[in-house]
Parts: structure tokens; C-alpha cells; sequence
């Protein structure tokens, strides 16, 4: 677990006076024009809990590259706790800080970062040569990383002789062989190419899914902090302007700022089924017969009825025109006619997967708990709302 | 302006360089008679060698590090050498090289490692050596002369202090360049001082240094030259000795030499940095 506390950066000689200003009050802009000190990260607080995808996101020069680097030390902090397991990194011995980092954090550069002299097996291997752990023994593991990364068989090429996509693989590699808890990566996709990036997004994601790591991630890149993110704080001037889940930071901005920010993004990325469902007014039950069915769609204007039990569970869908067929055949039971192919979709479920399945269907898609009862459903109207940035609460069935 | 008395530099110099041969003229004599050994033991070697091996095996350095041309020249090179009786002498010479350079390179990398890591040491080191390299070399010729007597040593330390300030100065320029992200990448994963030396920042900055090394080179040949004439013979004797007897054919003879071994070294230590 990671925890920051108050944590301040301060740039220049005297720092002690610019954190007096700061705790007066007084602005960055106004503390640059007087003191020509520049405040980097100005009392930040969070903490990351174990497994979490925490991604700090922001402008270049919102401090996020300057945050990251104070939780290894590479930049020291001016004032405040980083807590790594209750270990304060800030005032360890040097000895202290050299061992954290060879065993618990890794770190995974924006250029990659790849050593030019030295083969893809020596760049993956050097946290483990650092550690002091012999050549044959770092082998078996380089091999292993280097394989999950999928690059097996450049083992003995050089960086230069790989792409960009390939070299930052090498990089993840290099991170994961000294199975660190920890991994920092510092806009690891933003010099790659578009479609590239999203590839390694989902790489990542696998990774973490199978070896559920710590990773604080900078990004400057809104759609790839929601996909990446468990969390995500957005930074601006130093400052976190506002915390929270991806779907939190989208529907409810903090500020002008963060507003400003998740305008434009593509929302379908953060959005769940349960954010942009309506509820379910018209449902009937097996019971109910065709005339109560057909009753209800023609005073609602709607083609097809969801089913449901007694305790709520899903049991299919109703069509009109097979509701008027039994009901003229005189059939007072919904049994026969209950159609049960049919989309479904969990409350979780991102909204990207589901679009295409919107786009082929015509009955609403059902949003189902994993008792299989129904939460409520997803039709068009609610949908394009929330993609637009309403709030997908549209009153439909 | 002429109120001011003239200030007596030229005699202060001459104090302190008293000063220093009284106190500290034992400990140099010792100095001087180790580096002496040095030499002359690498002098003996070299001339020792059949030369025709020797040929040989420039020529397969030359032909591995600069190419065919070169290693074709390097054996024409050396023949006209020893077809001109110059053989011994230019051996002699080499050697001076060597290890002039040799202590250049002990002495200056970790200096120019020093410059490169403490910002103070980088502002004491740095007028040194504009000093060290715009000084003309004969103002500290002599007063080697008091120090180490006439004859190699002499020649060989005022080589040292004329040719080391490049090595000096790129690998402080070499270390320097190593981009940031890469330190940041040692570091990162707990690489302690050493470390981060030999496996990072040695390594990238390996060709700024070798180019420091070879301009070394270059530097101690012409020096080792100008030392002839307080007794460091060798092919700058040669010059010298037909300079005072006016033999100009003599001097031409050691001039060339001078020129094919200058080009030699040259062609072979420039591609050090290049090649993997």
C-alpha cells in the first residue's frame, strides 16, 4: 500500500520559505513571481491500496511526472510522508532506499529507456544483475518476462533493431523480472502510435489482471486513464483537482476544469451498462395474460414487453404481434410466446462492448445482476444521452 | 599605470620552484627513477621485437579496427621506417607514447569522472586545463628539467600534462551527455555509484572518451617530439640533432617517419569508438 501525505515539491534553494507561503495561501503563479521558486506538487495527499490501477493524469506541467518521481526518490520531495508499507521513502537511509528499490518498485519510462550496449536479454535482466543475482540463475526468469511480454525470440537482438512498440515491451519486461509490487510507469504509450498504444493498453491490462501489481500511472491521455484506471486523479498546477472512479471524474466533474477536460473524450471507454440504463417500468409477468401485455404497449407505444418471475428474475422477452395472436386464439397464458434470446449485459459491463450489439438489435438490452434479475435496460435514447455527457436518465421502457 | 611596481612573477616562480625541489626533490627523484624503469623497460621491449613481427601485427589491428586500406598502409608505413634505419628510434618514441598515454588515461578519466559528478570539482578542473593546454609547452619544459634531470622522464611527464586535458575533458562531456532518462533508469532500480558507472554511464559515454583518448594520442606524439629537446630522443632526437647540425635530408627522413606513425595511430585509435 502506498499512502501520500501532504506531499509538497518545491524547486529552487529555499524551500522553507516557499512552504510558509504556501501554507499562507499564497498562489504558484504569485510564489514564481516572487521568489522565482517554482512549486512542482503542492500538498498532495492519496493512497493507492494493493492491486490498484492508480492513474494521475494532467497537463504537461501539472506536476504529475514530478509526483511520480518523489514516490521512488528519484526527485526529492521538499515536504510531506510517501508511506510504502508504512516505510517513509522520503527520510530512509540511502542503503534503505537502494533496497526498496531494487525488491519492491519498478519503473517504466516514457522513451523506453533501453540500454543501447546491450541485448534484449541484458536490458530485461539488469534490475536482477543490480540485485547481485548471478547470470544463470537471472536467466530462467528474463526468459520467462521476456515471453509474457510476447518477445521471444529477440533475446539477442539489440533496442535500435526494434520498434517502438517492441522496445517499450522490453521495458515492461525489465519492470516485471524483479517481480517489484510496485511498478511506476510514466506515460509508458504516449510516444507510440495510436492503434499500437491500444494494443499495449490491453497487454497491460492482461498482465495486470494475472499478476494484480500496484501500478501508479501517468498519463496526459483521458481515454487511456479510464481504461487503464481502477482510480484516477487529475492534476492540475501541482494540485489533485479531483479523485475518484472513472465514471465519477465523467459525470461529475469537480470543477470547470475537469469539466473542460472530459469533454471531448470518447465516453463509451468509462461508462458501465448500470450509468446509462433506465429503469424498467413495463414489465409483466407470465400470469399477467396478453391483453394486460398488449394493454400496456399500445398505451406506451413499445413493440416488445421484458418477462419477469415473481422474484424478479428474468425470464425473456414478449413481442406484440404474439401477444395479439394468442390473445385472439384465446390463450390467457405468456408462457408460449416468451422469446429468450436476448441480449443481456452485467450492471459492470463497459459500454464500448455493448454498442455494437445495440446497433444489430432491436430489443433493449437487459441489464441483469448475477441473479439474473433484472436492474433495468439499455435503449438508444438513454445511451446517446450518456455518450453525449448527459446523464442517461430518460424516462423509456 | 607606471605607479604600480612590476609585479615579480617571474620570481616568485622561480621561489616556489626551489621551494618545491627542496622539499620535495627526494620524493620525485623516486618517482622519476620508477617512471624511468618504466620506459626504458618498454623501450628495450619494442626494439627487442623482430620487426617484421611487429609489422605483422599492427597490420591485423589496423586491418580489424580501420579497414584494408589502412592496415595496406600501416606495413608500407613501417617498412619505409625500417628501411630508413629509423626503426630503433621510432620505437623509442612509441613507447614514450604509450605510456605518456597510458598515465593520461589513469590519471584522466577519473578526473574527467570527478568533473562530470561534483560541480565544484568541474569548476577547479576546468581553468586547469585551459591553462595546462594554452601555456606554451616550452615554459614548462624547463622547469621539468630541476624536478627530473634531463632525458625521458622529463619529456614523458610534460607529455602527460600536455596531452591529458582532452581525456579529461570528454569523458567529462561523455558522462554528461548520457541522457537523463537513463540515469534515471539506474537509479530507478537501486543501482548503487559504482554501478551506475560501469554499467551505465561508462558504457554510453565509451566513444566521447575513446575520441578524448585518441586526440591524447595525437597530442603525446607531438609532444614527445618537442621533448627531444631535453633529452627524451627518439625520432624528435633525430629531428633535433639535425636541426643543430643543420642536416636537412636527416630531418626530412624523421620528419616522414614521424607523419606514417601519427597516421598509423591515428586511423586505428579513431575507429576504437566506432565499432561495437
Amino acid at each position: 500500500m502506498i499512502e501520500v501525505k501532504n506531499l509538497i515539491k518545491v524547486y529552487g534553494s529555499n524551500t522553507d520559505k516557499v512552504l510558509e507561503l504556501i501554507e499562507k495561501g499564497m498562489s504558484n503563479e504569485e510564489i514564481k513571481n516572487k521568489t522565482k521558486h517554482v512549486v512542482g506538487v503542492r500538498d498532495v495527499s492519496f493512497t493507492v491500496e494493493k492491486g490498484e490501477s492508480f492513474v494521475i493524469m494532467g497537463l504537461s506541467g501539472s506536476g504529475k511526472s514530478t509526483l511520480l518521481r518523489c514516490i521512488n526518490r528519484l526527485i526529492k520531495a521538499s515536504s510531506g510522508e510517501i508511506l510504502i508499507d508504512g516505510q517513509n521513502i522520503i527520510t530512509m537511509s540511502g542503503k534503505d532506499l537502494e533496497e526498496i528499490r531494487q525488491h519492491r518498485m519498478a519503473m517504466v519510462f516514457q522513451r523506453f529507456a533501453l540500454l543501447p550496449h546491450r541485448t534484449i536479454l541484458d536490458n530485461v535482466g539488469y534490475g536482477l544483475e543490480i540485485q547481485g543475482v548471478d547470470k544463470r540463475k537471472r536467466l530462467d526468469k528474463v526468459l520467462e518476462v521476456i515471453e509474457m511480454v510476447g518477445l521471444k525470440g529477440w533475446e539477442n537482438s539489440y533496442p535500435e533493431n526494434l520498434s517502438g512498440g517492441m522496445q517499450q515491451r522490453v521495458g515492461i519486461a525489465r519492470a516485471l523480472a524483479t517481480d517489484p509490487d510496485i511498478l511506476l510507469m510514466d506515460e509508458p504509450f504516449s510516444a507510440l502510435d495510436p492503434l499500437i498504444r491500444q494494443d499495449m493498453q490491453d497487454e497491460l491490462l492482461d498482465i495486470q489482471n494475472k499478476l494484480q501489481k500496484t501500478i501508479i500511472f501517468i498519463t496526459h491521455d483521458l481515454d487511456e486513464a479510464l481504461k487503464v484506471g481502477d482510480r484516477i486523479a487529475l492534476m492540475k498546477d501541482g494540485c489533485i483537482v479531483q479523485m475518484g472512479q472513472p465514471e465519477d471524474i465523467l459525470l461529475s466533474p469537480a470543477t470547470e476544469y475537469v469539466a473542460r477536460f472530459v469533454e471531448n473524450v470518447n465516453r463509451s471507454l468509462a461508462l458501465t451498462a448500470s450509468s446509462v440504463m433506465v429503469r424498467p417500468r413495463y414489465v409483466v409477468h407470465p400470469k399477467d395474460g396478453p391483453r394486460t401485455a398488449l394493454n400496456f404497449m399500445e398505451k406506451h407505444g413499445l413493440s416488445t414487453l421484458f418477462v419477469l418471475d415473481r422474484l424478479g428474475k428474468l425470464k425473456g422477452y414478449i413481442k406484440a404481434e404474439d401477444a395479439s395472436d394468442i390473445a385472439s386464439q384465446g390463450i390467457k397464458d405468456l408462457g408460449g410466446i416468451i422469446q429468450t434470446d436476448m441480449p443481456t449485459a452485467g450492471p459492470d459491463s463497459p459500454l464500448a462492448g455493448l454498442l455494437e450489439v445495440m446497433a444489430y438489435t432491436k430489443v433493449p438490452i437487459a441489464v441483469v445482476d448475477e441473479n439474473n434479475k433484472l436492474q433495468g435496460a439499455l435503449v438508444r435514447g438513454s445511451v446517446i444521452a450518456g455518450l453525449a455527457g448527459g446523464r442517461g436518465e430518460m424516462n423509456n421502457g | 599605470m607606471d605607479s604600480i611596481p612590476r609585479i615579480p612573477l617571474g620570481e616568485w616562480t622561480d621561489n616556489f620552484i626551489t621551494y618545491l625541489q627542496i622539499n620535495f626533490g627526494s620524493g620525485t627523484q623516486a618517482f622519476s627513477d620508477g617512471l624511468e624503469s618504466l620506459i626504458k623497460g618498454l623501450q628495450g621491449f619494442l626494439i627487442s621485437l623482430p620487426p617484421e613481427l611487429v609489422i605483422i601485427v599492427v597490420a591485423i589491428l589496423a586491418w580489424w579496427l580501420a579497414g584494408k586500406k589502412i592496415a595496406l598502409f600501416t606495413v608500407l608505413g613501417l617498412f619505409f621506417i625500417y628501411n630508413l634505419g629509423l626503426w630503433s628510434v621510432t620505437m623509442e618514441t612509441i613507447a614514450m607514447v604509450i605510456s605518456a598515454v597510458l598515465f593520461c588515461m589513469i590519471i584522466g578519466v577519473p578526473l574527467g569522472i570527478l568533473g562530470a559528478k561534483n560541480n565544484t570539482a568541474h569548476r577547479i578542473i576546468m581553468p586547469i586545463l585551459d591553462f595546462m593546454q594554452t601555456l606554451p609547452a616550452f615554459v614548462y619544459l624547463l622547469p621539468a628539467i630541476p624536478f627530473f634531470g634531463l632525458g625521458v622522464v622529463p619529456g614523458v611527464i610534460t607529455t602527460i600534462i600536455f596531452a591529458m586535458p582532452p581525456v579529461i575533458r570528454l569523458t567529462d562531456l561523455g558522462l554528461k551527455q548520457v541522457p537523463e532518462e537513463l540515469i534515471e533508469l539506474g537509479k530507478s532500480f537501486g543501482s548503487t555509484f559504482f554501478q551506475m558507472l560501469l554499467k551505465i554511464e561508462l558504457p554510453l559515454a565509451r566513444s566521447t572518451i575513446l575520441a578524448g583518448i585518441n586526440q591524447c594520442i595525437m597530442l603525446s606524439l607531438s609532444m614527445v617530439v618537442i621533448a627531444s629537446m631535453i633529452g627524451a630522443k627518439g625520432l624528435g632526437g633525430v629531428v633535433w640533432r639535425a636541426i643543430q647540425t643543420l642536416k636537412m635530408g636527416m630531418g626530412f627522413e624523421a620528419g616522414v617517419a614521424i607523419v606514417i606513425i601519427a597516421i598509423i595511430l591515428d586511423r586505428i585509435t579513431q575507429n576504437l569508438g566506432k565499432s561495437k
